[in-house]
């Protein structure tokens, strides 16, 4: 008996797009929506894009692996997360003008409620290093109040809850090389080429 | 705990298996929506441990009774009545079928059958969700099993 109910078409195969938005729209709605979340693809490959209802909260690399960045922000934030791409459209629009060379600064609200204390004045500092620019971990370090605490900046950029739009990829070694990077050290030369182009 | 997305896909196509079985095509989608709003409103306090299956088609099967009582105080519109003829000829048409067949079952026969064929439930828990005794539920999915194959014979079904 039970073979026949496993063959019973619902909606949800033939459609399953409009009931997953119509949940979203209402949760959004109704203030249920902690964090929404989708991807883009990139010149640095796919780009999981989440944001709270005050702003982007995280940007992660394919390497860093979504399905772990989500299970962390569900730790982090709230587990009430769902893919709604509409509250991301603005940071997609306008990362897809960044990377095709239209766009130099980003225009979003930002969520950095994973960064605090030292690492937050780092992230806060990085938007004042222009596009096509680039500081030293050393002269970051000095910016953001703690001359002597160039490792720390290291770290603060390695875990940068946003990058690429909070830009620690302008942060290189004093003797010029790159420097490791969140997507990758290929990534980080992608994004200041096309910076320096 | 799982982002709530992956709830939804793991639990989404299940949970509208039986809004559909329970309450028919008409309220099917606003029960499934509603039962994933209320869940996703709920979730963060779910216990670790409970067994989410049971507790969507609990939620659901509120849902459900709200909407059943809400349509007994309203007069059913003459359009609504089930076509049982051909369904725009699909040739899945005999399954639109055995979900009419569903549809007129008693409702402790639909829920039983939905909660134990469609969700996977034991006795047990559909006793929880439905009241009465797991003898009770196992009863009604038998009855309603049973009414349904004499409605549907196996053979040829699937041709």
């Amino acid at each position: 008996m039970t073979d026949i109910f496993a063959s019973l078409p619902v909606t949800y195969e033939l459609n399953p797009h409009r009931l997953h938005e119509r949940l979203t729209a209402a949760a959004e709605r109704e203030g249920l929506l902690d964090v929404a979340y989708r991807t883009v693809d990139s010149p640095v490959g796919p780009l999981l894009l989440a944001a709270t209802s005050e702003g982007l909260v995280k940007v992660a690399f394919g390497r860093q692996d979504h399905d772990a960045v989500l299970a962390e922000l569900a730790e982090a934030i709230s587990p009430r997360i769902l893919r709604a791409p509409a509250r991301l459209d603005a940071v997609a629009r306008q990362l897809e003008e960044y990377f095709t060379g239209e766009r130099r600064t980003f225009d979003v609200p930002l969520d950095f409620r994973l960064a605090r204390g030292f690492r937050l004045s780092v992230l806060e500092h990085l938007p004042e290093i222009g596009y096509g620019h680039t500081e030293s971990y050393a002269q970051v370090a000095a910016a953001a109040g703690s001359p002597k605490a160039v490792r720390a900046v290291g770290t603060a950029c390695a875990l940068n809850p946003l990058p690429v739009v909070v830009p620690c990829h302008r942060v290189v070694r004093s003797d010029g090389s790159y420097g490791q990077y969140a997507g990758g050290e290929e990534a980080k030369r992608i994004l200041l080429t096309m910076e320096a182009a | 705990m799982k982002p709530f997305e992956q709830i939804v896909a793991e639990h989404g196509p299940m949970v509208l298996r039986v809004c559909r079985a329970v309450l028919g095509e008409a309220d099917a989608e606003d029960a499934w929506s509603e039962t994933f709003l209320a869940a996703l409103k709920a979730y963060p306090e779910l216990p670790a441990d409970a067994n989410v299956q049971a507790w969507l088609v609990t939620i659901a099967h509120r849902k459900a009774v709200d909407v059943t009582r809400a349509d007994a105080r309203r007069p059913v519109p003459v359009g609504e009545v089930p076509d049982r003829a051909g369904r725009s000829g699909r040739p899945d048409a005999w399954e639109g079928d055995l979900w009419d067949a569903l549809a007129r079952l008693p409702d402790k026969q639909r829920a039983a059958v939905a909660y134990h064929y469609l969700a996977g439930l034991p006795y047990r828990e559909i006793a929880e969700i439905t009241g009465g005794t797991a003898d009770a539920a196992r009863r009604a999915a038998a009855d309603g099993v049973k009414a349904l194959r004499a409605a549907y014979p196996l053979e040829g079904a699937h041709s």
